[in-house]
């Protein structure tokens, strides 16, 4: 387990993966922590004690289920990732809100799979792949499709992953449409300056 | 909760859009590295005590996964900073954007120089030592000369042959594309077909 520990996907810098990793999980302490009882502030102790429940980040979560000698706390699931939740995913996972999930549902999944039992490790991770994959159809095909006006709506529901698919797939959508144009030769701005341009054109008709 | 602070400013970069930097947070850089000094203190007085008290392990084991995670959303926002920096060099050339380069602290400043510099002196030593500016044609060229709009009052623009070129605002040159191409990138042309 230890192995999982240390790995950084897709790397140490990632800010993704750093967003992700933040989402709290519910814990149990297995053992007396001293002198940080501070982290548990409806307590009022100075130590934590065994048995107390705090929900902790991921990050902390991890190492601390991992530590060789013995478990200093014992994680649990989210609500999200139970059992109600899978039987509502797996029934029809096109219609669930991952941004209110989520909305880091799929890269939280993973940091998750250490720390969930041995014998269910396989059924989430399958869970996590089976979900994208029902979801990816229709996202790529609303990318595809939908005008710049719908676009709002239809990512409301998508998780952080989806939405860079997504926007992804519209990227490429308006490139073929430049390349059939023959107007892709064409430079332009900077992005940079072409979006605090942009902005600034929304400033000044706002005054 | 601890890494917090170290927190929000990843936040803050997640939010900025896309290619843009936020103003360096320098509150926030110092208060996390206060934690994290903190953090490390209180662990070397436990370590200290370690041999007469064996259940300080899981204290100290608490605060070094803080610590650690404080240094990696530090770390992350530097990094993030200059990989952005870094693609502003390739954007809009040496020179940034005055609203840019106030948001900047003093060492990103020195860094960016640095680099310039460094992309400069490479450029320089290409093609036997005649040179060869890498920032232009990142698109392969179709032909050696387009038209242009002019997008502002630029001014006076002279070209390599010493002629000179007056682009004020909604006039429209043919010009050789190989010197207005920093133009239409910094906004001053615009090309059209």
């Amino acid at each position: 387990m230890a192995n999982f520990y240390t790995s950084y996907y897709p790397n140490y810098f990632s800010v993704e993966d750093i967003l992700a990793s933040q989402d709290r999980v519910p814990c149990k302490f297995e053992v007396t922590v001293k002198g940080l009882g501070y982290l548990d502030a409806s307590s009022g102790n100075e130590d934590i004690l065994p048995g107390s429940k705090i929900e902790l980040p991921c990050w902390m979560a991890r190492p601390l289920c991992s530590s060789k000698r013995l478990p200093i706390v014992s994680a649990q699931l989210p609500v999200n990732y139970r059992e109600r939740y899978r039987e509502i995913l797996s029934a029809d996972a096109c219609v669930v809100d991952l941004q209110k999930l989520g909305p880091h549902f799929y890269e939280l999944g993973l940091h998750l799979l250490p720390i969930t039992s041995a014998p269910d490790r396989p059924r989430l991770a399958a869970l996590l792949t089976q979900v994208l994959r029902d979801r990816l159809r229709p996202i790529m095909d609303d990318a595809q499709h939908c005008s710049a006006d719908e676009t709002s709506q239809k990512i409301a529901k998508l998780d952080r992953l989806e939405i860079r698919l997504f926007r992804g797939g519209q990227e490429s959508v308006r490139d073929r449409e430049r390349w059939l144009d023959r107007t892709a030769h064409l430079l332009s701005m900077a992005p940079l300056l072409a979006a605090s341009n942009a902005r600034h054109k929304r400033k000044r008709q706002d005054s | 909760m601890l890494g917090d602070k170290a927190f929000s400013l990843i936040q803050e970069l997640d939010r900025s859009q896309h290619g843009t930097l936020p103003p360096f947070n320098e509150d926030a850089v110092r208060q996390a590295l206060e934690e994290i000094d903190s953090l490390f203190q209180q662990n070397v007085a436990d370590i200290n005590h370690l041999a007469e008290d064996d259940a300080l392990v899981a204290g100290i084991h608490l605060r070094h996964a803080a610590l650690e995670r404080n240094k990696r959303c530090l770390l992350a926002y530097l990094y993030n900073r200059l990989e952005r920096l870094r693609t502003m060099r390739w954007q809009l050339g040496s020179v940034l954007p005055s609203d840019v380069r106030t948001n900047l602290c003093e060492p990103e400043l020195e860094w960016f120089a640095q680099y310039s510099s460094t992309v400069a002196r490479y450029m320089r030593s290409l093609g036997d030592g005649q040179g060869l500016d890498l920032t232009v044609d990142l698109k392969p060229p179709k032909n050696l000369y387009i038209e242009v709009r002019c997008l502002q009052d630029y001014g006076e623009f002279e070209l390599e042959e010493g002629e000179v070129v007056l682009l004020s605002k909604d006039s429209t040159h043919f010009l050789p594309m190989e010197h207005c191409q920093h133009l239409i990138r910094q906004g001053v042309l615009q090309h059209v077909k």
